[in-house]
């Protein structure tokens, strides 16, 4: 946050650097499945983020020491590559992806049905290839689709946003510039079904009535996002069911051939 | 790159097949899966490419910045070129230091791009001995089902062919594209049994004996070799192996116009 700002990122209509309104989302695009060597996987872009998540799992827990003999664990690693934004960043983890990565594999344990596969480890590697503010939420987008993707059972999928504070005006969806000179930060994610939050941080200020009114934008749009999810995967399954037809066709046809 | 075991049954169907001049693929021995290669993928990049061959995904990014020349090549700017085996890409790709494996790949596709000159390093000099334009090519895996030399060469050229030097944000004038000289393209043979077939999968990688990485320039001459895996290689493998990365880098270079 770099706290109040001269910058001008609203004007007088309401209407944000990037032509939004101060509720609406950046445009998102979501498409499941679409590594192969994965088990599962999803590709997302919301405005000028691009983020890919793969799913490996529920397969041998590595370390060993982390087995649970009850349940398996959700491992996600949140990575940026090193050409993903302005000044190159060395490549590997550092504290901020550590963290990140914790707090994504704590929300997305939650939705998991890990009693299913005690001892295994659930692996979700999420690759930011382009980062324009708001990649955490990008990253538990995708990291959902890819979980689904993979035929993992879960509640349910988690759609995320940030919302935040601009020019003393609570906005969704914070681009780079906006959370660059902004004043606050709030990643959610959620299950919009149930109401349940299964992420939350926020740096800045934010009064009381802010907050509720953040929140209030922050649900909505996690419904939005969640029709987004769902769409990807019903396109996903169109793919997957015509490519079984077509290999249930094909058995037959070997078989005329060598007859 | 043999890097996990495989079944008796799938060895055996290869090495059969291969007897009778077949892949498990349907291609012939000389023939390259589909390429795809997308430019410009990343924003934040000074130049970026994205290639598919066949299944195998890789996404390359260049970043450029001013720094110090090293002391032997006062007058040309420095390339570093790395690649990233992540575990997306793989259910055997592990997070952590580089293995040997990702190395020899950095550094075969390194030399590709060294070895033919192909970035004018000396017109990346800004002011001799003091300044000079940085260039780091970052490459990651994606998807990997086989032939990364090549994958990561292919992206790695597309990458810098696309980059913009960014001069203006650096106050060193207006930007320009990045000054190059030729198109290096490598092809990469591999030995099953004492048959030669290019572009393999990960299934041929697996039971490969020996492999050829061949990098030619526009003339069709030489630039990079590197010979791999602990089978042995004829000498008349070794000529096939020329010949057809030089035959096959002329269309390749095509796509990559």
């Amino acid at each position: 946050m770099g706290g109040n700002s001269d910058m001008k990122l609203i004007d007088e209509n309401g209407i944000r650097i990037d032509g939004r309104k101060i509720d609406e989302l950046r445009p998102m695009k979501i498409e499941a499945g679409v590594l192969k060597s994965a088990d599962g996987s999803a590709y997302v872009e919301i405005g000028k983020n691009k983020v890919l998540a793969a799913v490996y799992g529920p397969r041998e827990c590595h370390p060993r020491h982390m087995q649970n003999p009850a349940k398996a664990i959700v491992q996600c690693k949140y990575n940026m590559i090193s050409f993903s934004v302005s000044d190159r960043k060395r490549p590997g983890p550092d504290r901020r992806s550590v963290e990140i990565s914790k707090l994504i594999s704590e929300a997305m344990e939650y939705v998991v049905f890990t009693e299913n596969y005690p001892r295994t480890s659930i692996d979700v590697y999420i690759e930011v290839l382009q980062a324009n503010a708001g990649t955490r939420c990008a990253g538990l987008v995708a990291a959902s689709v890819a979980l689904a993707d993979a035929g993992i059972p879960m509640k349910d999928l988690v759609p995320a946003v940030a919302v935040g504070k601009v020019n003393d005006q609570v906005v969704l969806d914070l681009n780079k510039e906006e959370d660059n000179y902004g004043q606050a930060d709030l990643p959610i994610a959620m299950i919009p079904r149930t109401g349940e939050v299964l992420l939350m941080q926020m740096d800045g200020h934010l009064t009381q009535a802010e907050f509720d009114k953040a929140l209030e934008m922050g649900v909505k749009a996690c419904h939005e996002i969640y029709d987004l999810q769902k769409d990807a995967l019903r396109r996903r399954y169109a793919i997957v069911n015509a490519e079984a037809e077509e290999e249930t066709k094909e058995p037959a046809e070997d078989v005329n051939e060598e007859a | 790159m043999a890097r996990s075991i495989v079944s008796e049954i799938k060895r055996d169907h290869i090495h059969k097949l291969i007897a009778d001049g077949k892949r498990v693929d349907g291609r012939a021995w000389d023939q390259v899966r589909e390429i795809s290669i997308q430019t410009n993928v990343v924003e934040t990049a000074e130049g970026s490419s994205r290639v598919k061959i066949g299944n195998t995904e890789v996404i390359v990014g260049v970043k450029m910045s001013v720094g110090e020349p090293f002391a032997d090549t006062p007058n040309k700017g420095v390339l570093s070129t790395n690649a990233e085996l992540i575990p997306m890409a793989s259910p055997s790709f592990e997070s952590g230091p580089p293995d040997p494996e990702s190395i020899e790949l950095s550094r075969v596709v390194d030399r590709g791009i060294r070895e033919s000159q192909m970035i004018d390093l000396e017109k990346l000099c800004i002011e001799p001995g003091k300044k000079v334009w940085i260039n780091f090519v970052d490459i990651y895996v994606l998807d990997f089902d086989g032939n990364l030399f090549d994958a990561c060469s292919l992206g790695a050229v597309a990458a810098i062919k696309s980059a913009i030097v960014p001069a203006k944000a650096n106050g060193l004038g207006e930007d320009y594209p990045m000054p190059t000289t030729c198109t290096p393209v490598s092809v990469t043979s591999l030995q099953i049994e004492n048959s030669l077939l290019v572009d393999p999968t990960l299934d041929e990688e697996k039971v490969a004996t020996a492999r050829l990485t061949v990098t030619t320039d526009d003339n069709g001459d030489l630039r990079a070799m590197q010979k791999g895996l602990s089978g042995a290689l004829t000498l008349e493998q070794v000529k096939t192996a020329i010949e057809t990365s030089r035959r096959l880098g002329i269309e390749i270079r095509k796509l990559i116009g």
